[in-house]
């Protein structure tokens, strides 16, 4: 018989609110990559991961394909959907503002949602996890082997971004045009790539934060607007533009949502979140680990 | 928007007397009557919204909130403890004001667009708060029994009344808002529109009159959402989620965000693109409202208002 002590249910609530976190810290790291190159805040980041458990569903499940073949082409059709995000909504404009690139990316994020309406209907979709559903008992607390993809992939993105921003021309020129766009065009870097390769990436780890954890929450086509409001909220606790404080942000997020939802009310899970992020930008704009100065010069 | 003139606000004015007139003769449209309530009780949000878009150049994302405090505080007030509704709309519109002020205050003083992020995160929680409160609110069932309108014995209970009494309302802001914008704030508002260091520079309190049109936008909302309690007697959840704020920001951005009669157009055709010529989508809609936003941001960033002056300009050459 399992024994379930107050203390193994604090336990399972942060486990299960680092995995949802690790989620989060997915679409925070979205968010940063754009917002780095660009200055833009893509509210269509949620969309990212809701298509990357959506398609994956219809390729894996629906279109019978293995695994491991069905994960990377997810990977590549949203990658794609990024790209053209990128050239359909935000090239396209004239004048770009803060106001209207903000405008435009919730202007993709519907359009992308009523089409996965369009395909996929109103229904959650499961999907198979990776390594069965056979659950591990460790302190009292219930681990799902999913888990352990959702973490491991969070670590897998971070090692290889970082592999990408410190080693990698490419990369190194893409932190060019987040310091500088002007200097950097100026020493040859095309800054029209670099803005389409940061959509590509955020897509692609959209895609990834979706593909795994939809074994564990399913997957609808509304899921997206929450999602990329949760993982803004990560960002700001972390700290705008700061990928360690993406991590660290989107961990304490889910954390909180899942002590908060357990412990104080369920029916406002949604909210403790959106109070964090209020809460945050109120008292500490620049975040946990962002710095004040440099929030300062950012024009979001 | 330099210069209003008055000949066509009278001219709208005998339109919007005389439409219910017209709909009686013109076969087919004797129900858009009731459409142009809905449009009127959206103006009153749209102008408060182009104000704060056009003018202070911020975005809000939970003006759906305010239009549910309003038509929350009104339901509450009337069906639940049989406040004189005229009280209960005042009361909405100070609780609106109240809320918009703790918001905006903190957001608007950080530079760039902070608003626009903590108001959507504020816009869910009002959402969360109307479903989960259900002894309050009536949770995601609604609420019934909000009365009609009444006035010294006169009850506003038929279309035709209601519909006068909302237009009453809409001219009512609408040159409270003209005023507003020709008076001394209103020339601080162009200044901060033209140049917000210029206006730094010139001792123009920046952050306090974006709050002050902030709230100035809540409160329209607030007597919007009694104007619609009142009108439907029912309010559930639904009508004030996020997608309603993102309406009206297509809404704005359709008829034009730099003036404000853009704002009216805006409001005119959302919904009878909503209730009357979008029936054909069903719930697929939405595509349609993201394309519209789409097209609008990219190629008409002035929106239709600003159609006269591309041609001015085309012409010219």
């Amino acid at each position: 018989m399992e024994e379930f002590t107050f203390t193994s249910q604090l336990f399972q609530y942060l486990i299960t609110g680092l995995t949802v976190g690790s989620i989060y810290a997915m679409v925070a790291i979205g968010f940063n990559i754009i917002y780095n190159v660009t200055e833009i805040i893509n509210l269509a980041q949620g969309e990212f991961v809701m298509l990357g458990g959506l398609i994956m569903v219809f390729l894996h499940v629906a279109a019978g394909l293995p695994l491991l073949l069905a994960f990377p082409l997810t990977v590549i059709l949203v990658t794609l959907v990024g790209m053209l995000l990128d050239r359909l909504a935000i090239r396209p404009i004239r004048q770009p503002s803060v106001l209207t690139l903000i405008i435009a990316t919730i202007a993709a994020s519907i359009i992308i949602k009523g089409i996965a309406m369009f395909i996929w209907g109103k229904d959650p979709f499961d999907l198979p996890a990776f390594s069965g559903r056979v659950p591990i008992h460790f302190m009292g607390a219930v681990i799902q082997p999913q888990y352990f993809w959702v973490g491991g992939f969070l670590v897998a993105t971070v090692i290889l971004l970082t592999f990408f921003f410190e080693k990698t021309i490419t990369g190194k020129a893409m932190s060019a045009c987040a310091d500088n766009p002007d200097a950097a065009s100026l020493v040859g870097i095309n800054v029209k790539h670099m803005i389409l390769l940061s959509f590509a990436l955020s897509a692609a780890i959209g895609a990834v934060a979706g593909i795994t954890v939809t074994p564990i929450s399913l997957m609808e086509y509304d899921r997206g607007a929450m999602l990329a409001i949760k993982g803004f909220g990560a960002v700001v606790l972390g700290g705008l533009g700061s990928f360690p404080g993406a991590i660290l942000g989107g961990l304490i997020m889910g954390t909180i949502e899942s002590f908060g939802a357990g412990l104080v009310h369920s029916g406002y899970k949604d909210a403790f979140a959106l109070i964090v992020l209020l809460a945050v930008l109120f008292l500490k704009p620049s975040g946990l680990l962002g710095s004040i100065e440099i929030s300062k010069i950012k024009k979001f | 928007m330099l210069r209003i003139r008055t000949f066509p606000i009278v001219t709208f004015a005998l339109f919007i007397i005389l439409f219910p007139w017209v709909a009686r003769i013109i076969p087919g449209i004797g129900h858009y009557p009731d459409l142009m309530i809905f449009a009127g009780i959206y103006c009153l949000m749209t102008i408060g919204l182009s104000l704060l878009m056009g003018y202070a150049g911020q975005i809000s994302l939970g003006q759906a909130a305010f239009f549910g405090i309003g038509a929350y505080v009104s339901g509450i007030l009337t069906a639940t403890y049989g406040l004189n509704p005229w009280l209960g709309m005042v009361i909405g519109m100070i609780v609106a004001a109240l809320v918009a002020v703790i918001v905006g205050v903190p957001s608007l003083k950080l530079h760039g667009h902070y608003l626009a992020m903590a108001t959507l995160a504020f816009g869910i929680i009002v959402f969360i708060i109307f479903n989960e409160e259900v002894e309050l609110t009536g949770g995601p069932d609604g609420m019934t029994g909000i009365p009609v309108l009444s006035l010294f014995g006169f009850a506003f209970d038929s279309l035709e009344k209601y519909y006068y009494l909302v237009w009453v309302f809409v001219f009512a802001a609408f040159i409270f808002t003209i005023n507003l914008i020709q008076s001394r704030s209103g020339r601080a508002l162009r200044a901060i529109h033209a140049s917000q260091a210029a206006s730094n520079a010139m001792g123009i309190n920046v952050p306090r009159f974006k709050i002050m049109v902030f709230v100035y936008s809540a409160i329209l909302a607030a007597l919007a959402g009694s104007l619609y309690a009142h009108y439907l007697n029912f309010i559930n959840p639904t009508t004030f989620d996020l997608f309603f704020s993102i309406k009206l920001l297509i809404m704005i951005a359709l008829g034009g965000m730099h003036e404000i009669w853009g704002a009216i157009i805006g409001a005119f055709l959302v919904t009878f693109l909503s209730f009357e010529w979008l029936h054909f989508f069903e719930e697929f809609e939405v595509i349609v409202y993201g394309f519209i936003l789409l097209v609008v941001t990219i190629f008409l960033p002035h929106g239709l208002v600003g159609i006269p002056h591309i041609i001015k300009d085309w012409l010219r050459r």
